[in-house]
């Protein structure tokens, strides 16, 4: 799924177990974006890979994404919970302390292995 | 009429306002608007995360506009009410840093509690904010377009400062709220 200036553009493959979610995240509504993201990794958890890793690659997220994306690392954070190895990598631009902070905010609240990843530039729209 | 349109772009120049609208917005509008922030922000600020940080307020104060009037409308059956949602917003580069303001109509019913949660977070100290921001994200709480409270806390913590508010009653259903928030270099 392609991104927009207010929705980042979607990777999901099941047949790797990778996943990503990159651009901008910044719909006024974010439950109508995000429901069918969060209801197809309910699929997947069903049978997943042994090793799942989610990349976030985000410029900026609104707060009506904030609880959304929370969502989605909590389907993960239950697909872990089977015995799977899941990983979230969050990146963030080298002069973007708030988003590293960010990155940080949701560790502190989901039970996944975070990887903090510098980078120098989100591409992508 | 006619000279006030000077004396309105004077006023505007001495006040060093970037941007300013005021009328009825939509979501393309609110994308439309944030463009020409950050567009503007590239030529003037040469810091990247006072860029960011500037852009991430007006957004989350542009989606409340939007989100806030609409509520009001649906709320409450006023026959003069405005068919979309009615607000001003208005971004000033100041000496050190820039100012976000906006205004909006919001029903009168709920605002002793937007004040008491603007009050609480003015009383935090920034690791405090933090962790009211966490509480806030894990409590579960959905509203009905995602952000469940998280809005003015995010705005005060890429803010830096403190939110200046103030409420103006309309009329008995209603009341104007406006909002300066100060995002310092």
């Amino acid at each position: 799924m392609e991104g927009n200036p207010k929705t980042p553009t979607v990777n999901f493959d099941p047949e790797t177990g990778l996943f990503e979610l990159k651009g901008r995240s910044i719909p006024e509504n974010s439950i109508d974006f995000y429901k069918p993201l969060i209801d197809w990794l309910d699929r997947y958890g069903r049978s997943p890979k042994a090793k799942t890793a989610l990349h976030v690659q985000l410029e900026y997220f609104n707060t009506s994404s904030s609880k959304c994306i929370l969502d989605l690392f909590k389907k993960l954070e239950g697909i872990r919970a089977t015995g799977n190895e899941v990983t979230v990598l969050w990146h963030y631009e080298a002069d973007d302390e708030d988003m590293l902070e960010a990155g940080e905010d949701y560790a502190g609240i989901i039970n996944i292995p975070f990887k903090m990843i510098q980078i120098e530039e989100v591409d992508g729209n | 009429m006619i000279e006030r349109i000077h004396d309105l772009y004077d006023e505007l120049e001495r006040q060093r306002v970037m941007l300013s609208f005021k009328g009825a917005l939509s979501p393309d509008l609110i994308t439309a608007l944030l463009g020409a922030v950050e567009r503007k922000m590239e030529g003037l600020e040469s810091d990247p995360r006072t860029r960011k940080r500037v852009f991430n307020v007006v957004m989350e104060c542009l989606q409340n506009l939007y989100h806030h009037n609409t509520k009001l409308r649906e709320d409450q059956e006023r026959p003069d009410a405005a068919p979309e949602p009615q607000g001003v917003v208005m971004i000033a580069h100041m000496d050190r840093g820039y100012s976000v303001l906006t205004g909006n109509f919001m029903a009168g019913i709920e605002v002793e509690q937007l004040k008491n949660h603007l009050d609480r977070i003015n009383g935090l100290p920034a690791d405090a904010l933090r962790e009211f921001y966490r509480e806030t994200l894990a409590d579960g709480k959905f509203g009905r377009n995602g952000g469940g409270g998280l809005g003015m806390i995010d705005i005060a913590r890429k803010s830096g400062g403190k939110l200046e508010y103030g409420f103006v009653p309309y009329d008995k259903d209603s009341a104007f709220f406006s909002l300066n928030v100060n995002v310092t270099t």
